[in-house]
């Protein structure tokens, strides 16, 4: 059905088409969109725990989790509020790397990403390890502000980015896949951009 | 808490039966959806477009009408100069057009009035459209839940629902409006000529009977920060204040 008087419109490049999901439009900024105030963790205070179930296997403060080996990832990003963002520079610890220095394989099939506000988000373990997600400690080259998640902020850049918990302060591997804060208010299980994963009841 | 409210909501027409500018730079849509539906105060709905090429565009908007009515839905859209949805609802949208949506949608920023209170409400701009919604359902219900909304906006003629906020303010019912100015002086005695700041966010909490419960703070990202860390600073917990930001 096409609306009224509605022609023009903010269409992608020609060259950025394919690489824009269904529903997604180019953005050029970096919109900020969080569910509360936005927590200021300082270095000192941060700490990150790998944790199965209840029982934390390994813990780490600022000075120990940068130590760990630091791997760029440049990827776009798509928020599920419709924008999405070609070339995000990141630097971070892939999450495989966190489970080297912890010396474990993936104990379960299902990940819940903790943060230091209290919020939570699920994700596949497979959607995690092979390269595909990382701790992100730097953007563009700099310690990642606040408002986006800094000190530290998880990064899934295939999946729609309220996945990527800012501020995040643990990965908890569940038996079962386990609904984060906003997959039980209404928001997709998964939520694959290219399937347009965005509410609950979407294929 | 799962959100059975979102657990159906799939595209479906909705025609635009009424539009009524509120101020230079807001104008509220009303629009009927083909399949009207139950929401809680403080949800939005997607709105798409599409043009004649199949070219889709979407964008969210919050609702500004209580959910107690007849199944209108009114949506309050600021124009944004650069935008691509908001210039059709303002240039081209007409009484009669059909549009698109899906909703309700969003099950945080959410207020039925039994969750109770005192509540803090905190608007900047446009921001204040989910508030409003909340400040509605709370007549509607002719509930008794203590609420006070700070709603600032630049001057006085971008008050959005200005005259229907006056009134309720005036019922002396338990609602209470301070309206802030940015850009102009204060017009009413209880009002302010400036950003929110913890000083006004303390004097506006001292005529609540007791500590908010709740607060909701909607605006710009830069209204939000400053706003909450005022809210923090005049020791509203973290835990009990919840954000909805613009996203720029």
């Amino acid at each position: 059905m096409a609306t009224r008087g509605f022609s023009s419109g903010r269409r992608p490049p020609a060259d950025g088409d394919a690489r824009i999901p269904p529903g997604q439009y180019l953005e050029q900024g970096f919109p900020v969109l969080s569910a509360g105030p936005t927590p200021r963790v300082r270095t000192e205070d941060w700490s990150f725990t790998l944790k199965h179930g209840p029982r934390p296997i390994k813990k780490w403060n600022w000075a120990e989790f940068n130590a760990l080996p630091l791997t760029k990832m440049t990827r776009d990003i798509h928020c599920v509020t419709a924008w999405t963002k070609f070339d995000t520079a990141w630097q971070g610890v892939l999450v495989d790397d966190i489970l080297a220095d912890a010396g474990i394989e993936p104990p379960t099939a299902y990940t819940l990403a903790l943060a230091f506000d209290g919020y939570t988000t699920n994700v596949p373990t497979k959607d995690l390890t092979d390269g595909k997600a990382m701790v992100a400690l730097l953007y563009e080259g700099e310690p990642i502000i606040a408002d986006h998640g800094g000190p530290a902020r998880l990064l899934v850049p295939h999946l729609y980015f309220w996945k990527s918990a800012k501020w995040v302060n643990g990965l908890q591997f569940t038996t079962r896949d386990e609904p984060g804060f906003w997959e039980l208010r209404g928001y997709h299980i998964y939520g694959d951009p290219w399937r347009e994963q965005r509410y609950t009841d979407d294929p | 808490m799962s959100d059975a409210a979102t657990a159906r909501s799939p595209w479906q027409a909705a025609s635009i039966v009424r539009i009524e500018k509120r101020t230079p730079r807001v104008t509220s849509f009303f629009v009927q959806p083909s399949r009207p539906f139950a929401y809680r105060a403080g949800q939005h709905v997607d709105v798409r477009l599409t043009a004649p090429d199949g070219y889709q565009a979407r964008r969210s908007y919050s609702i500004a009408s209580a959910p107690d009515n007849d199944g209108v839905v009114e949506l309050a859209i600021e124009k944004l100069d650069d935008g691509e949805v908001s210039p059709f609802f303002h240039e081209v949208a007409a009484a009669g057009d059909e549009i698109e949506l899906r909703g309700p949608l969003g099950g945080h920023f959410v207020w039925p009035d039994d969750d109770g209170g005192p509540l803090l409400l905190i608007g900047g701009g446009s921001g204040v459209v989910p508030l409003m919604s909340m400040v509605r359902h709370r007549a509607a219900r002719k509930s008794t839940v203590p609420v006070a909304l700070v709603f600032s906006a630049r001057i006085w003629d971008e008050v959005i629902f200005r005259d229907e906020l006056i009134a309720l303010d005036d019922r002396g019912d338990g609602f209470d409006l301070t309206l802030t100015l940015t850009r102009e002086a204060a017009r009413r005695p209880s009002d302010y000529s400036r950003r929110v700041d913890v000083t006004m966010v303390a004097q506006v909490m001292a005529r609540l009977p007791g500590p908010p419960s709740l607060a909701f703070i909607c605006g710009s990202n830069a209204f939000v920060s400053a706003a909450a860390q005022a809210l923090i600073d005049a020791g509203v917990p973290a835990g009990e204040i919840r954000t909805e930001r613009y996203g720029v």
